[in-house]
């Protein structure tokens, strides 16, 4: 049996936490400097050079790519076959967050309650997303989620009747309210079906996959395709100061939901896709 | 592109009156930083007919809360934040003088009528950028609300920012224009 300690967790938990927000992953940088080479609007070119500089800076001096370096969202999946000791899981995971937000001198982005919003002072609590999976391996994901995009996302229960053109029609809209907001070039998670809270969680689940990587269904990479051309047409792009690269890619995600359903979320992601995982 | 246009506050109206939508400036000098909290702090003095803790005549008032600073630097990532939270308070800041933003995003309807009213412009920054950004800053030193933490209103000296004219005096909007010109289906 497969065992993993409490403090390898913690270590592993603060690290992914700090080289998430220091050093963009190789397909995010891939993805800027070819929208630096698409992108027509000299502006756009501009921001976009900006953009693959500060990565650099970034990443050479430790320093957070945006200061908003996000409340914590942590996807685990659990082997069911592991052995955790030495504590409990969540706790260990909290624990490593605290650390890495502490150690890297990440900016404590989180308050403890949504309505008398006191800072916690030390970014924890994280939002953790659990599956239990077949294996007795440990894998965890962080993905730090800076709030300018996140609060643009948005969720609409279609009707049935509205269909693959009202789902398209839903994410256009939301992009284009966003304008500048969520700092584009976007990722634009997309999750379609299940249930309120599921097309949500697709939607999220959406912008972990690397940039650039076509979706594995064929139907849904051609949607995928249309939905990225008719976004970059609004004309939105980088920083919403007009250009063609409004967003870099857009992810698809579709579940089973229920015969009077449509679900559609939207989970906007600004140029600095920062996911890091681990394998324990 | 042309060259960017170099500024230094305190913004006199002849200054700003030369600023348009989509002019590039590389901003050097003193800017306070100020979010949400100091701003709600701010007008709740002005609300009870008190001054202001720093004085926002002919100034720039830069939308940021930084991450902390390692030990031996001034500052940590310093890029902009979205604007649009600050709406509600910006009328009355610009009625105490204040001449210039800097941030990113979206102003409301009554940000873009009052910066025509009391001749004031709003500057985005490149969001995201917050490490690159931090190579500008010389200096950076709280000067009210020290409790507020990355909130509190710091006074930062910053060397060539580079900004870009999104609202003017005149009503030009960058945002509007640049999405327009760009736009597949019209």
């Amino acid at each position: 049996m497969h065992n993993v300690h409490f403090n390898t967790v913690v270590e592993a938990t603060s690290r992914l936490c700090r080289e998430a927000c220091f050093v963009l992953e190789p397909d995010v940088v891939a993805a800027l400097r070819k929208a630096g080479e698409d992108e027509v609007s000299a502006s756009g070119r501009d921001i976009l050079a900006q953009l693959q500089e500060n990565a650099a800076i970034a990443a050479r001096d430790d320093i957070p790519v945006c200061q908003d370096t996000g409340i914590a969202v942590v996807f685990v999946d659990v082997g069911q076959d592991l052995r955790f000791t030495g504590g409990i899981l969540e706790e260990a995971i909290t624990a490593g967050v605290r650390d890495g937000y502490t150690r890297g001198f990440l900016r404590k982005s989180v308050v403890g309650d949504p309505l008398t919003r006191k800072n916690t002072g030390d970014n924890t609590p994280p939002v953790i997303h659990w599956r239990v999976v077949a294996g007795d391996r440990l894998k965890i994901s962080v993905v730090p989620k800076g709030a300018g995009s996140e609060n643009m996302s948005a969720l609409k229960m279609l009707k049935p009747a509205e269909g693959l053109a009202g789902a398209k029609q839903f994410v256009l809209d939301t992009v284009s309210a966003a304008g500048p907001n969520p700092c584009p070039p976007l990722v634009v998670g997309v999750g379609i079906g299940g249930t309120m809270e599921k097309a949500a969680l697709l939607a999220k689940e959406a912008i972990l996959r690397p940039v650039g990587t076509p979706n594995p269904d064929p139907a849904l990479a051609a949607l995928e395709n249309d939905l990225l051309a008719a976004v970059n047409g609004l004309g939105i792009g980088p920083m919403g100061l007009g250009g063609r690269v409004t967003a870099l890619a857009v992810h698809v995600l579709t579940f089973a939901t229920h015969i009077a359903s449509l679900p559609v979320a939207v989970n906007l992601n600004c140029h600095a896709v920062r996911h890091k995982t681990v394998v324990l | 592109m042309a060259e960017p246009v170099l500024i230094s506050p305190p913004l006199t109206d002849e200054m700003v009156s030369g600023l348009r939508a989509g002019t590039r400036v590389l901003i050097s000098g003193r800017v306070f930083t100020a979010r949400d909290a100091a701003h709600k702090k701010m007008v709740a003095l002005l609300e009870q007919g008190k001054e202001l803790p720093i004085d926002l005549s002919n100034q720039i008032i830069y939308y940021v809360g930084p991450s902390p600073a390692r030990p031996g630097r001034i500052i940590g990532a310093c890029g902009p934040t979205t604007s649009g939270r600050m709406d509600s308070y910006t009328p009355q800041l610009l009625g105490r003088g204040l001449k210039g933003m800097i941030g990113k995003g979206f102003r409301s309807p009554d940000v873009i009528q009052a910066l025509q009213e009391y001749r004031a412009v709003y500057f985005a920054a490149v969001g995201g950028a917050g490490a690159l950004l931090s190579g500008c800053v010389r200096a950076a030193e709280v000067v009210a609300y020290p409790e507020l933490g990355p909130e509190a209103i710091h006074e930062l000296t910053v060397v060539n920012f580079p900004a870009i004219v999104v609202n003017d005096i005149y009503g030009g909007d960058l945002y509007r224009e640049g999405c327009r010109q760009y736009a597949v289906n019209k």
